[in-house]
């Protein structure tokens, strides 16, 4: 069985996100409001569409859940805004992140590349062990649509990076914790395996 | 590598069908959207684009039943426009199925509506249309001259507003992308308009599409080269199957130019 959550912070689209669930895999999809019932679910989704301070205090009241979820239980998949709530803080907002990974959210530097970073661009794997990117070929094209990239303080999290300006981390896991920064869901039949691979690592987990 | 050059197909849609115009005006009927997207994503689209083309004028809201067979049916970035005109049709639109919607009238008429959308929905979802067209002052076939004016209502209406301070502003204001409509080479396929994808590009920095003329692969290749658009739009190449997604972008690639294939 593989039942995954996808949480609503309230701010757009997550009917593309939960069809592609469907067809790859999962039998069931919720859109929840609340983590109140997370131990009933295999995987747990926190999409990519809205802006840090507004989805931070949508997840305020679950913090703990979501701690005590990263080291024990239910696997968390991270997309774009999704998985920059993972970092400590965002140069997007004021309030404090998650703090499920170590270091910080940091614009794109405009004056070397045009901000947004929107369209389809190459994952440069580095980790050939990664759960999600199994079977996934090195320079695939994956689609992007951010402002912001990630800094790891944990340099071995990274699975992959790729290059807009600067070399950044796209593709994380760490325990339970797995994040892209590009839109899997949107990312043509490459973006559907990684996420049939997320849903396998749902199923093992429980 | 680096980021690919992007093609997107539009399918202009009037009632639930694919319709393609000459200069805004005189609409030709041309299909079902569904299967068109479909065919398009298989080919190796990038991105697709729907604009509901008479939602603004006729205060009709965009089709969400056909933007949701849409969405259910291709994997790819899809964007949606026409007749926007709230934080909530925006609301509406994103939860049928659309990644961005783009706003055109509406952000003329009420520019904080972009703010708005950007802070809610952050700026990704939100890509401002401009329709543009010469003004001219003087015809005079030694020395014409024109600035470039921002249409609204599908090209019916001028606002008096200089296009280039204008994509500034939406820029500023929060757009995350600006869709460049050029009205006086949309339809005739003769090619984009250089000279005003160049002017817009220069003014701002985030990615423009360009869109308005294309009559042959050798027009998206022009685009590319001559202006540094992040994306072409076109509409009746791969309606009337003058070319498919894929030949083109196999042409592309062929020339120098980076795309996703």
């Amino acid at each position: 069985m593989s039942k995954l959550a996808i949480f609503d912070y309230g701010a757009g689209n997550l009917f593309s996100l939960e069809s592609s669930m469907r067809k790859n895999g999962a039998k069931q999809v919720s859109i929840i409001r609340d983590m109140d019932t997370l131990d009933e679910f295999d995987g747990l989704v926190l999409p990519g569409v809205g802006n840090f301070d507004p989805a931070i205090i949508s997840l305020e009241p679950f913090r703990r859940t979501l701690e005590k979820a990263s080291v024990t239980g239910t696997p968390i998949l991270g997309i774009c805004l999704g998985m920059e709530m993972f970092l400590e803080r965002s140069e997007e907002g004021k309030l404090n992140g998650l703090k499920l990974l170590k270091g910080y959210v940091k614009m794109l530097d405009k004056k070397k590349v045009k901000v947004p970073h929107i369209g389809w661009n190459n994952l440069n794997i580095t980790n050939s062990s990664s759960k999600l990117l199994s079977g996934v070929p090195n320079e695939s094209w994956v689609y992007f649509v951010h402002s912001y990239r990630i800094v790891s303080q944990e340099k071995e999290i990274t699975m992959a990076s790729t290059e807009y300006g600067t070399k950044f981390p796209v593709v994380i896991e760490k325990g339970n914790v797995f994040g892209t920064q590009f839109h899997p869901e949107k990312s043509g039949a490459i973006g559907e395996k990684i996420i049939r691979n997320f849903i396998g690592v749902c199923i093992k987990s429980k | 590598m680096t980021l690919a050059k992007r093609i997107i197909p539009c399918l202009d849609v009037d009632a639930g069908n694919v319709v393609k115009g000459v200069h805004f005006s005189d609409v030709r009927i041309a299909g079902d959207p569904v299967s068109f997207a479909k065919k398009y994503t298989h080919e190796g689209a990038d991105e697709i684009v729907f604009l509901d083309i008479n939602a603004s004028h006729e205060g009709r809201e965009a089709l969400k039943t056909v933007i949701k067979e849409v969405a259910r049916v291709i994997n790819i970035p899809f964007t949606v426009g026409g007749g926007i005109r709230s934080l909530h049709d925006t609301r509406e639109i994103l939860l049928s199925g659309a990644d961005k919607v783009s706003i055109n009238t509406a952000a003329v008429k009420n520019p904080e509506l972009v703010s708005q959308l950007m802070n809610l929905f952050g700026k990704q979802c939100v890509v401002v249309a401009m329709d543009v067209k010469r003004h001219y002052i003087s015809h005079s076939t030694e020395k014409a001259s024109y600035w470039f004016e921002v249409r609204i209502f599908g090209g019916r209406e001028g606002t008096g507003i200089e296009a280039i301070g204008w994509a500034k502003s939406v820029e500023k204001l929060g757009a995350g992308e600006i869709l460049l409509t050029s009205i006086d080479t949309d339809g005739t396929e003769n090619g984009y308009d250089l000279e005003l994808i160049r002017a817009i590009g220069r003014a701002v920095r985030i990615p423009v599409i360009a869109s308005g003329g294309c009559g042959s692969q050798e027009h998206i290749l022009e685009v590319f080269r001559r202006t540094d658009v992040e994306a072409a739009l076109a509409a009746s190449i791969f309606h009337y199957e003058k070319a498919t997604v894929n030949s083109v972008k196999q042409y592309l690639k062929d020339n120098g130019i980076n795309v996703r294939i």
